[in-house]
């Protein structure tokens, strides 16, 4: 399923090779694509270095009131990056909000790299942040014990022992996030970031030049499997799951200390950047946009399609990722790791891509099914699939392999081990997974529109018809609905994550 | 876990049984796709099924997005008629051999100019290009009377376009074919070299002139009408066309087509009547403020007069293929 999309440009491009080549052998293509790569790059870091210091304060230290920090350093996920961009732009952009408070007359300009960098960054951090908080409940807190024990000091022992286990962990969400900028074309366009997936968008959009669209598709796929590569070096061969016997025990909170005011300070800010500030320039428009003006019961029924829509996403995603994860996990070969590798094409390439790929051949193998919610649901799974790979992959590498093949050995089917041994571990990797593909598939535009059934409007296709033809302030109710609708499940899960051992 | 496993899988079913009753849609109903947003037709559309009965199915999206869209269909494509925001998008599809020819009857409703030579397509409303500007800090007279006096000095910073909107891009491609390919390079690197300001659409470059980032912008007609409409007449943007036959107010226009696949040519006829017809088009000059294209239905009447604007001559197939403006675009760096 997974690779459908990478099918489908391939036959395109080798329909017309001459175009094809053409397309990506233009000097155009190629610096577009470093432009992008350093976006990526810069993103990646940034999103790192934001997320490893907060899920270690939300989840090992006595930071007052760190659940419910943990609820909101997640919710940013949840802003698509295009509204993100445009409230940023309305903010901190000329004559924004932010002059008018300070009394300013100038700004530095947030157009081009530094607002694409910043808005990626603030909407992007939770990728890493929820896989590496999965980490820190799980991993067996002995070894931090037994590390300060021998004498090292809690910042030796907490990169030598903690960040090497986090790293696959950093590594799923770095990716994650680096492909996210890849494919993102909401944020770089208002942002006036010049970026690659802008010339596919304008050879479909511009030039209806699906076969040159195709080539460059073809050239970001390639960009991504020397990502996946590089990404794959942060974990080779290596044990991440406790051996020792007995039973694991909850890791003892820090004691923050004098630095308690310091790490409130900077969760504070960075809840204040990615959480309050947009939220609190949409709670704005949505007083300003006439009460009587909204239309409640549409906001209400596509509010219902986005769930139905997206909860269906992340069942079929997760169900589809643990084979595919076990498989990576356990049985680490060529084949299982180009399996693997492919599966995040779909991540990589813009939602438009993949959304043709299904038209092009949902009309041609499955009429029946072209256009329906099982087509749609198709597209988000293939779309977020890595999502769910990576967060079930970091659960089972958790698991101690030996624990399986005890229960092999004691007779029990393979089919049985699963079901009562790797699967109740790996629960928490499940449901991290799936609800990160539910946090991104609510807010789909680009495949909703082209794949939904007629008439099945979701939240995202209301503020797209609400802002595309009018003003961005009328977006802010669905907005602000697509916010509240996300952080139901996103609370459970993290909160859920809290109380469990 | 179980019990995970379990809602996944009847999450699934469940998705799959949707999936199969999913097609329960109506034979009869025409299926409309429409690069025209909800907001601005969607009125009508229904105004249409209450007036004759007929059932539609509409598929909102962008227009060159369902273009593209209904390119990968090919035959397959449930799609009967397509509504589009600009003749380009036709133009593409046109070029395809998607689209059923249309009988005189309603192709000689609309001026010869308005639709495909060929008479694939017609044009529904017309829509100008202006230049918009700030009404607190200048007077019509101060105004550049061409857009080729735009890249001059005095307008240096105080500009806006947004080189991504198609309507741009046809102008683009427009002044290409009037005056050259080394005019139109010339005066695009004039402008960039000018410091003119890249906005992302038309919305954008009305409401920077708004708030008073910039001067003047280079957009559509209908996009300040509109506000104008909402915010009441003191609106701080105006609308200068320029004269001359000057390509700073070419006019492009919206369209429909029927697919070459459609099985409801009949149907689709009488859908495009009724968007021609008097109803029809009264309601585009009412609500989205464009030119009305037939029946001789006036535009409203705040509106500069259709045959006041002194709009270049154009052949509009001839703005069908961007291929070689989105080169220049890019070759320039305006893009």
């Amino acid at each position: 399923m997974a690779v459908l999309p990478l099918v489908y440009l391939v036959i395109v491009v080798a329909g017309a090779p001459e175009t094809a080549r053409d397309a990506i052998w233009s000097r155009d293509a190629f610096e577009l694509m470093l432009r992008s790569v350093g976006l990526a790059a810069a993103v990646t870091a940034t999103t790192i270095a934001i997320a490893v210091p907060l899920a270690w304060l939300t989840i090992r230290t006595d930071l007052p009131g760190r659940r419910v920090w943990a609820v909101l350093c997640a919710l940013p996920l949840v802003i698509p990056s295009y509204i993100g961009a445009y409230l940023m732009v309305s903010a901190l952009g000329p004559s924004g909000l932010a002059q008018d408070v300070l009394g300013v007359d100038e700004l530095p300009s947030i157009y081009g790299f530094t607002g694409a960098w910043l808005v990626l960054s603030a909407f992007t951090f939770p990728y890493v942040l929820l896989p590496v908080q999965a980490v820190l409940r799980s991993v067996d807190p002995q070894l931090e014990e037994a590390a300060r024990g021998l004498g090292r000091t809690p910042r030796q022992v907490f990169t030598s022992v903690v960040l090497p286990q986090l790293a696959p962990a950093i590594g799923a969400g770095g990716l994650l996030v680096a492909l996210y900028v890849l494919s993102d074309f909401g944020a770089v366009s208002i942002l006036r970031f010049d970026s690659f997936t802008r010339v596919i968008y304008t050879n479909y959009r511009s030039s209806f030049d699906r076969e040159s669209a195709a080539a460059l598709a073809c050239l970001l796929v390639a960009v991504t499997l020397v990502v996946l590569w590089l990404e794959g070096r942060t974990r080779r061969a290596r044990a991440y799951h406790r051996i020792a016997p007995g039973a694991q025990r909850r890791a003892v909170l820090v004691p923050l200390g004098r630095w308690r005011g310091a790490a409130l300070a900077f969760t504070g800010g960075v809840v204040l950047v990615a959480l309050v500030l947009p939220v609190g320039v949409l709670g704005y428009w949505a007083t300003k946009s006439v009460a009587g003006e909204v239309e409640w019961d549409t906001v209400a029924s596509a509010a219902g399609h986005s769930l139905l829509g997206a909860a269906l996403a992340a069942a079929v995603a997760a169900a589809a990722a643990l084979p595919v994860a076990l498989l990576v996990a356990r049985h680490r070969s060529r084949p299982s790791t180009l399996l693997e590798r492919l599966s995040f094409a779909g991540h990589a390439l813009p939602g438009i891509v993949v959304a043709l790929a299904l038209v092009f051949l949902g009309t041609r193998a499955w009429p029946v099914l072209y256009q329906t919610l099982a087509m749609l649901v198709a597209a988000y799974a293939i779309l977020f699939l890595p999502q769910a790979i990576g967060a079930i992959r970091a659960a089972l590498l958790q698991i101690d392999p030996h624990v399986e093949e005890a229960a092999r050995s004691l007779g029990r089917s393979p089919l049985a081990v699963l079901r009562t041994i790797t699967a109740p571990l790996a629960r928490s990797g499940v449901l991290a997974g799936a609800a990160l593909v539910f946090l991104t598939a609510v807010k789909e535009l680009p495949a909703t529109l082209l794949l939904a059934p007629i008439g099945f409007e979701t939240l995202a296709t209301e503020i797209w018809r609400l802002t595309s033809a009018s003003f961005y302030e009328r977006g802010a109710v669905p907005s602000l609905v697509l916010l509240a609708v996300s952080a139901v499940p996103l609370a459970t899960l993290t909160l859920r994550g809290h109380s469990e051992p | 876990m179980p019990k995970t496993l379990l809602t996944l899988l009847v999450l699934t079913a469940t998705a799959l049984g949707l999936a199969a009753c999913g097609g329960d849609d109506d034979g009869d109903a025409l299926v409309v796709y429409s690069g025209r947003n909800q907001d601005l037709v969607g009125d009508l559309l229904e105004r249409y099924q209450k007036d004759t009965g007929s059932k539609l199915e509409i598929r909102y999206g962008d227009s060159a997005d369902l273009a593209a869209t209904l390119l990968e269909e090919g035959d397959n494509s449930p799609a009967d008629v397509f509504l589009s925001q600009d003749a380009g998008a036709l133009g593409a599809l046109e070029a395809e051999d998607r689209l059923q020819a249309l009988p005189q009857s309603e192709l000689g409703k609309v001026k010869p100019r308005f639709r495909s030579h060929t008479g694939h397509w017609v044009g529904l409303t017309g829509r100008s290009r202006v230049i918009a500007y700030d009404k607190r800090e200048l007077k019509e007279s101060d105004l550049p009377r061409s857009v080729f006096d735009v890249p001059k000095p005095e307008w240096k910073g105080r500009v806006g376009w947004a080189p991504t909107n198609p309507s741009f891009e046809s102008f683009v491609t427009a002044m290409r074919k009037l005056k050259g390919e080394d005019v139109a390079r010339k005066w695009l690197e004039d402008m960039i070299a000018n410091d003119v300001k890249t906005y992302t659409n038309n919305i954008a470059i009305r409401d920077a002139i708004a708030n008073g980032e910039i001067d003047i912008g280079l957009i559509n007609h209908y996009y300040v009408a509109e506000a104008v409409a909402e915010e009441g007449p003191d609106y701080p943007v105006g609308v200068f066309f320029p004269p001359n036959r000057d390509l700073g107010s070419l006019i492009n226009v919206s369209g429909v087509a029927i697919l070459s696949s459609s099985e409801k040519a009949a149907q689709a006829r009488k859908f495009i009547d009724y968007l021609l017809s008097r109803p029809g088009q009264e309601y585009f000059a009412d609500v989205t403020k464009e030119y009305p294209l037939a029946s001789g239905v006036q535009p409203d009447p705040a509106l500069e007069p259709f045959d006041k604007i002194q709009a270049p001559k154009i052949d509009l197939a001839d703005l069908a293929g961007l291929q070689d403006t989105v080169k220049l675009l890019q070759e320039t760096g305006a893009l």
